[in-house]
């Protein structure tokens, strides 16, 4: 246990409590500190290994000010983003991420150099650039309450977010509780405890922490983000994949083309049995670079004892959902503000729609957004935390769902187990077969099963093994059904939202679509 | 999956304990600390790469490795110089470099590019 969670005791209060302490966390943290604010950051797990950076690292888009390139990369990146993007938004982020990066290389960032002599700063490896950022939070005087989930969001009697409280998950879940004069959100996104690298701690609990006070959601449909693995682990690390060849069962070629645009192919190949790879097309006399560029791609296969390069191995698809995916929290102006007073959202809890449109943010938007999005969430927290309030008035936790006894109600009698909910809308949200090839009738189905989880059991869930898991349970279930409601909202293929139902796009729907709702989910195209 | 904490090498520090994002371990007073619950451990490696002595082994598998498979052999995955290894990769403890100073994300593009005719997407 860290010595700042110690040192707080139960309650405390800040200017900005950040919720989530991965990259969009403490950029935020690290921004509003340098507003003046007085900065208390919670994360579920330990800030500097929690979420998917960390694990996975980040390769970042990351375009210089000079000339014509952002231009040509903004350009690039709107089509490919299915004309969904903010041109405002594209801009503001590579500024941002221009001028953060130098800012790690400013506080000693280990950046590599390349054969010409270049160094190059596009690319972080996920534990030293998570370090780093703890000891700038730290540094920035900062106090960190590690493996402390917030459990729900306290407003005052006007609805404005006032704080936070949750659980010290290694004390016995005593409880913690932040009075605060704004909150960010930089939670991460929702992979529904699929065991993508990372990402188990990125359970959507910010995402119902603010619909509870009705914030609204926003790209939602495009949350069939899958990542390959080697079937004997989970270590979705794409990028490597560009280098192999896939197979059947007995040895023979898949017929899918070279590169990344086999992806979708693989995917559905594995519908029909079992798929195998190989990095065939890498040259040996890379293969060094790539361990290097790679080690946590590498190292799982190393201790298995396969040769990537020489031996076929089987692959399997594991669910990125709205991590790699794109939708989150939809903001409501440049600020990171969401739609509730003094909330605001940032990395991969909000949506990533303004920077990525249809397409993943994997691969490098998602890297840069957080940096972006956490330090104007960050700044404009710490600005709204200034404004004068009137003595404490009492708040209230606005929590409802998953959160068994709370306000002293009794416990159900015959409660559920968190356990039993998640498998139910991983029943439903796992499957390559009904969440990446979406059709309406698969999609209804799910919907129908969900809606019962949610009326049935969630509101029985109970409090063991941990008040955090019923919470990720109630979590997880309302991110599924926001997803599929926002995909039968969509009816066309765009992005990463395929409905084999609707193959085509359809150009006169280019545009958002915002969802909400806990116990009535609702969906509308975002005006304007 | 994390399979063993070596009782040879583990000072109980704890920061194991700490530092975990699934909040895998326990702490143990005036002991090691203990694999608490396994099957919230997510094969991130983390703990590796932060233990001082080197004394855990997270096994590639994401389930539990069968009794008598060799991850749980922790002679044979000692001799085999297999704890600490993500340590080693990113150049964490004394005497190190950063792994991340040969980090060739940025350019394999560039070095791939005469083999792969242009089917890099970056």
């Amino acid at each position: 246990m860290g010595r700042d969670a110690m040192a707080l005791a139960a309650h405390g209060d800040a200017d900005v409590l950040v919720l989530g302490g991965g990259p969009a966390g403490t950029w935020a943290a690290i921004a509003a500190a340098r507003a003046g604010a007085r900065v208390i950051l919670a994360d579920k797990g330990y800030c500097g290994t929690s979420g998917a950076t960390a694990s996975g690292g980040n390769n970042l888009w990351y375009v210089p000010p000079d000339g014509a390139a952002r231009e040509e990369s903004i350009q690039r990146f709107e089509q490919v983003g299915g004309m969904l993007t903010d041109r405002a938004w594209m801009l503001r982020t590579l500024e941002l991420t221009w001028a953060q990066v130098a800012q790690l290389d400013h506080w000693g960032y280990p950046f590599p150099t390349d054969a010409k002599g270049c160094v190059r700063r596009s690319s972080l490896q996920g534990p030293e650039y998570m370090r780093l950022m703890r000891r700038q939070v730290r540094r920035a005087g900062v106090t960190i309450l590690d493996q402390s989930p917030a459990l729900e969001l306290l407003a005052d009697a006007d609805g404005v977010v006032s704080g936070a409280r949750g659980v010290h998950r290694q004390r016995e879940d005593a409880g913690w509780a932040v009075r605060a004069g704004a909150v960010v959100l930089a939670t991460g996104g929702c992979a529904f405890l699929s065991g993508a690298l990372g990402c188990n701690p990125n359970t959507g609990d910010g995402h119902l922490m603010a619909a509870e006070l009705g914030a609204e959601m926003s790209g939602m449909e495009f949350s069939a983000a899958y990542g390959i693995a080697p079937a004997f682990g989970a270590q979705t690390k794409g990028r490597m994949y560009q280098f192999a060849r896939y197979y059947h069962a007995d040895g023979t070629l898949l017929d899918v083309p070279d590169g990344l645009s086999a992806r979708l192919a693989v995917c559905r190949a594995t519908l029909d049995g079992p798929v195998y790879a190989r990095l065939d097309l890498a040259p040996s006399l890379i293969h060094e670079a790539m361990r290097w560029a790679q080690p946590n791609f590498f190292l799982p296969f190393d201790k298995a004892g396969v040769n990537p390069f020489t031996d076929l191995f089987e692959i399997r698809l594991v669910l990125e959902g709205t991590v790699r995916g794109t939708g989150g929290i939809a903001l409501a102006g440049d600020g990171c503000e969401t739609t509730v007073p003094g909330l605001y959202a940032a990395g991969d809890a909000a949506t990533r729609e303004l920077v990525t449109g249809s397409r993943s943010g994997g691969g490098s938007h998602n890297g840069a957004w957080a940096m972006s999005s956490g330090t104007l969430a960050g700044q404009s927290a710490a600005l709204f935390a200034r404004r004068p309030v009137g003595g404490h008035s009492q708040l209230r936790g606005a929590g409802r769902a998953g959160l068994p006894g709370k306000d002293a109600e009794p416990a159900p009698a015959d409660p559920v187990p968190p356990d039993e909910v998640i498998r139910n809308v991983q029943a439903e949200v796992l499957p390559l077969a009904r969440n990446m090839f979406r059709t309406a009738s698969g999609l209804r189905d799910s919907v129908w099963k969900l809606d019962q989880v949610w009326t049935d059991q969630v509101p029985q869930l109970g409090p063991r093994p941990g008040r955090q898991r019923a919470r990720e349970a109630a979590a997880m279930t309302a991110h599924a059904r926001w997803m599929y409601a926002a995909a039968l909202g969509r009816q066309e293929s765009r992005g990463i939202h395929r409905r084999d139902d609707c193959p085509g796009t359809d150009p006169t729907l280019a545009r958002r679509l915002r969802v909400g709702g806990l116990d009535e989910v609702w969906v509308a195209a975002e005006a304007g | 999956m994390i399979e063993i904490i070596s009782a040879v090498n583990c000072i109980d520090c704890d920061k194991c304990v700490e530092v975990c994002p699934t909040n895998v371990f326990d702490a143990v007073p005036g002991g090691h600390p203990v694999i608490a619950r396994q099957a919230d451990c997510q094969t991130c490696f983390m703990c590796e790469a932060y233990c001082p002595v080197d004394a855990l082994f997270v096994a590639p598998t994401s389930s539990p490795a069968p009794p008598g498979t060799i991850f749980t052999d922790e002679a044979r995955l000692a001799a085999d110089g297999r704890f600490g290894e993500y340590r080693r990769w990113i150049g964490w403890g004394s005497g190190r470099r950063p792994g991340s100073l040969q980090d060739h994300n940025a350019e394999l593009a560039e070095l791939a590019a005469p083999y792969l005719g242009g089917n890099l997407l970056a």
